[in-house]
């Protein structure tokens, strides 16, 4: 018995020992802004991104232009990147997490204020990016780049004279002929805030009454649902296992330019309204290369390279000075009537204590 | 082996039919991700003519080799190191009665009981408190990389050994062992030369699944990786937002490829070293064991 | 099963009678075995218990508005919330997913083994490895694989058809998700199966056949007793990780429904709300240490 009563007793005091050095070390690191002239360089970029979102050859002239080596690794969502990086000692230099998840780093102190003379170029930024509802006065972050969510549809199978409403896919009186063959993404608050925006709310309501309506039209949709999925929507659609899809810009229109005959597709935010997503660059608070860190936003800021991103990943970009350099098909699809109207267009806030309700709902909606 | 034992008839015909069909089942999905390898469209499950383009873009992607290496490496070091550990920890629990056992029986199945977020999860909060703790006692600057992986993947692949191992070991006759030690063997020469032979498809089994379930893993690795130390299914995991290409079957197949050649080597080896063995081992095992323990257990068997 | 459950304890408690020198032995062999499990032992508190020891922690604490966990004001709140009908629906739910998936694996995996046992050694191993080459393949395509199989243009889809059965897909039904269940843990089945089956000496299915046993007569009361490690083993080597998985329902089954793997993923990973997650795996995992100890105890027994 003794051995086994000290091993419990050793496990539970180092536990304490860790716990009491969790508590004791969040508030070293405080506001302080980096230190960096324009394009310095203090060692070795470790990027943490979204996968398939910047070209590893254009990484490869960064390393080259400013004799640093740089190491990319990939996560798939801003909730498994934000643990990573707010435990502390994570190695990266640069994290691009999306709007909400700005304002949830910053609340955290998971991230440092910028240096913005370090980065000139930031005045590149177009306009519709400043004065963001996440990070007002842009000190944590710099837009990278940017979309809609909304519907994708066959026309194939829903003809081309479809009307532009959610009602595509809540309203069973046009729905219900593509029963089946309808995909929703498997996100709670675009899914939630896509019903919410139907039934004429805002995406970011806290209205508990106004929550319910919407989670019982998602779940009343349920039968008419070939899938919830995030990942291939895009695919789905293009592989014929759906016909109306909810998904993103970006996603539909890479995969439509797959296809044999991309006009075949239509992609659009309903007239209801839809989601603006913007992915934006931040530098962690415990960041080893801050300054390389700022001198890779400041060169990424620039009209060539902030073109060559977009030209490579498909994405609306942010950055004014990049609008000319863009590929035709690029140029094409972005001032399609319907792809980005800014006027109706909406960004997911992150709600608090609500985020809660918003996910136990769709699971509710889900069954 | 004795031709009796073999399953006759209808039985036997039913049985190697059956195999054929679970051989059919397992490699189905394989077969589709070979043929989807060669095809000339981003996505896969739409056929768009055959092409080498994906092996080629294989040879050049950097990033994704760097992910199979390390994930190759983690592999082998937490099976190794975990068969060792877990077959230790099986023996202790299957062959003698000591003071902890309880606990270490009941901690030896949490790893297998957890679920993955929790662990993932779990690591994260512990190696970011862990590397703090040595940075600031002993002044050492460990970042999280593949060693903070492969401690993890030990960490849930002691268990799997071990009951593996265990299901081997349960109701194993001892009298061999005891007979060895009788005879003056000494305790290691016993393990060596009785014990281990015998528990060997154990063993074994323990490793292809450990193998198996680290070449696998994705939430944990994600959570105890740092920068550069991607293993292949977190980078793969990664992928899915804008969809997984057939590069990744490609590189599938590869590794595939890789391991049947690995494997026929090896059984080729076997072969050719095993003619030399102790055939005698087998047939010494059956002699003894047989009368002692298993008539027994037949008599319970049948009156049941 | 009553004949056993009144069997005396038998030879461990025979051994409480013995003379002085037998005792030391015992102690000797005590201490033998607690060294052999030490190296396991130690690492496991070290790297597994005092982790784990640091998210129980968690489950008592409480989110804040940023989706934070503020180490303080602990409270059962998060266990509190486990006792919600959405929660129950969901055990249910899965648990009759897992039950099924651990026995169409026994079902199928059973033979298998017997039929790799029984072979010459060299074939033997052949067989084995080519169970698990298929799993030495990324996770992801696999069940990317699966998906084209099920899809609308699929195999499956093809053979239902030609049947005359119409065009039935499986894609995102629950059908579907037992399939990739079971096509994932298979192989957990498989393997301790395998190792017990080897085992037996198998000369004793031929007396039992010799003494006019039927053939499902020496399956019942010879093979399947003397297996009882490997089945009980294997049952919870697919039961447990079906409980957990979310990647394969949400790929084959689109999703619809949500499994309890799924709903701990959420809790850490969409609601950022570790004290739920973290206190329905505790309750998760309390429960089904007791099942496994016990399930373990009572297998134990029929040996």
């Amino acid at each position: 018995m003794k051995q086994k009563r000290l091993f419990w007793l050793l496990a539970v005091l180092l536990a304490f020992a860790l716990v009491a050095a969790a508590c004791g070390n969040d508030d070293d690191d405080g506001g302080a802004i980096a230190d960096c002239e324009v394009n310095e360089t203090d060692g070795n970029l470790n990027i943490f991104n979204w996968a398939e979102y910047i070209d590893e050859e254009q990484l490869a002239s960064f390393s080259e232009q400013f004799d640093v080596s740089v190491t990319m690794d990939v996560y798939d969502s801003n909730e498994a990147m934000q643990p990573i990086v707010a435990a502390g000692n994570s190695g990266y230099d640069l994290i691009v997490p999306s709007d909400y998840m700005v304002a949830i780093l910053i609340a955290g102190g998971t991230v440092q204020p910028l240096n913005k003379a370090a980065i000139p170029n930031i005045a590149n930024i177009s306009s519709d990016f400043r004065n963001l509802i996440y990070d007002p006065a842009g000190d944590y972050s710099v837009p990278y780049q940017w979309g809609t969510t909304g519907i994708a549809v066959d026309t194939a199978a829903v003809g081309t004279d479809f009307p532009r409403t959610w009602g595509l896919i809540f309203d069973p009186a046009i729905a219900d002929e593509y029963s089946g063959s309808i995909s929703l993404l498997n996100d709670p608050r675009e899914t939630i805030g896509a019903a919410l925006k139907y039934l004429g709310y805002s995406l970011n309501s806290t209205d508990e009454d106004e929550l319910e309506e919407a989670t019982d039209l998602v779940a009343s949709t349920r039968g008419r649902l070939a899938a919830f999925n995030t990942d291939s929507a895009d695919e789905f659609l293009t592989t014929g296992e759906t016909v109306i899809a909810h998904g993103y810009s970006g996603d539909m229109f890479t995969q439509f330019l797959e296809t044999d005959d991309p006009s075949r597709y239509v992609y659009f935010v309903p007239d209801e309204g839809g989601t603006r997503w913007i992915d934006n660059m931040a530098i962690p608070f415990d960041a080893g290369s801050p300054c390389t860190a700022h001198t890779f936003i400041n060169w990424l800021l620039t009209a060539e390279q902030g073109a060559a991103l977009s030209n490579w990943n498909y994405y609306s970009t942010p950055n004014a000075a990049a609008f000319g350099g863009l590929d035709e098909d690029l140029q094409d699809f972005l001032s399609t009537p319907g792809v980005a109207p800014v006027e109706i267009l909406e960004e997911i806030q992150d709600t608090g204590d609500f985020e809660v309700k918003f996910s136990d709902a769709f699971i509710e909606a889900k069954g | 082996m004795s031709s009796t034992v073999q399953p006759r008839g209808t039985t036997k015909i039913a049985l190697t039919a059956h195999s054929w069909l679970v051989y059919l089942f397992f490699f189905a999905p394989i077969f589709v991700l070979i043929v989807f390898s060669f095809s000339d469209d981003r996505n896969v499950g739409r056929w768009g003519g055959f092409t080498l383009e994906w092996y080629q873009d294989f040879v050049e992607h950097s990033q994704l080799q760097n992910a199979v290496w390390v994930s190759i490496r983690v592999a082998l070091l937490s099976t190794v190191i975990s068969v060792v550990l877990g077959t230790l920890g099986a023996l202790a629990l299957e062959r003698f009665k000591f003071k902890g056992r309880k606990v270490f029986d009941a901690l030896l199945y949490l790893p297998i009981i957890i679920p993955d977020v929790t662990m993932a999860v779990m690591m994260l909060l512990f190696f970011a408190e862990f590397f703090e703790i040595l940075d600031s006692v002993f002044g050492w600057d460990v970042q999280k990389g593949l060693g903070s992986i492969t401690i993890s993947h030990i960490a849930f692949n002691i268990s799997f050994v071990s009951v593996v191992v265990r299901a081997r070991l349960a109701g194993m006759s001892e009298v061999l062992e005891e007979a060895a030690l009788d005879l003056y063997a000494t305790r290691w020469k016993t393990f060596r030369y009785v014990t281990f032979p015998q528990i060997v498809p154990g063993v074994a089994g323990g490793a292809l699944l450990a193998l198996t379930l680290s070449l696998d893993d994705v939430v944990i690795t994600q959570f105890a990786a740092g920068p550069g130390a991607t293993t292949l299914p977190v980078f793969v995991f990664g992928l899915i937002r804008r969809g997984v290409t057939p590069l990744i079957n490609a590189t599938s197949v590869l590794m595939l490829a890789a391991s049947v050649i690995l494997v026929a080597l090896s059984l080729a080896f076997q072969q050719f070293s095993g003619r030399g063995g102790r055939p005698s081992l087998r047939a010494a095992r059956e002699a003894v064991s047989a009368p002692s323990t298993t008539n027994t257990q037949i008599k319970e068997g049948i009156t049941q | 099963m009553t004949m056993v459950a009144d069997r005396p304890e038998g030879l461990e408690e025979a051994a409480v009678a013995t003379p002085e020198f037998e005792k030391a032995a015992e102690r000797a062999a005590s201490r033998r075995g607690f060294l052999l499990s030490l190296p396991a032992y130690a690492y496991l508190v070290l790297f597994f218990a005092v982790p784990l020891v640091i998210v129980m922690i968690y489950s008592f604490a409480t989110r804040n508005r940023f989706g934070g966990t503020d180490l303080s004001g602990w409270n059962l709140d998060a266990y509190r919330k486990l006792g919600e009908p959405i929660v129950r629906d969901i055990l249910f739910r899965s648990l009759w997913l897992a039950i099924l998936t651990t026995l169409i694996c026994l079902v199928v995996a059973y033979p298998f083994a017997y039929f790799i046992a029984t072979r010459t050694p060299l074939v033997r191993n052949l067989m084995l490895v080519f169970v698990m080459i298929p799993f030495w393949t990324n996770f992801l395509v696999r069940n990317y694989a699966w998906r084209v199989l099920l899809g609308n243009d699929g195999l499956f889809t093809n053979i239902s058809e030609a049947l005359g059965l119409g065009e039935r897909e499986l894609l995102f039904t629950t059908s579907a998700v037992v399939i990739g269940l079971v096509y994932g843990f298979l192989p957990f089945m498989v393997l301790p199966l395998y190792a017990s089956i080897e085992r037996i000496d198998l000369s004793l299915v031929e007396a039992s056949r010799d003494l006019y046993a039927s053939g499902f007569q020496t399956f019942r009361r010879v093979l399947l007793p003397l297996s009882m490690p490997g089945v009980i083993a294997g049952s919870i080597l697919v039961f447990v990780p079906s409980l957990g998985a979310y990647v394969t329902p949400e790929i084959l089954g689109g999703a619809k429904t949500t499994l309890l793997g799924s709903y701990i993923v959420t809790q850490f990973l969409t609601a950022r709300n570790w004290p739920v997650g973290a206190s329905l795996s505790f309750v998760l995992m309390a429960v089904m240490l007791v099942a496994t100890l016990v399930y373990f105890r009572t297998g134990g027994r029929n040996l």
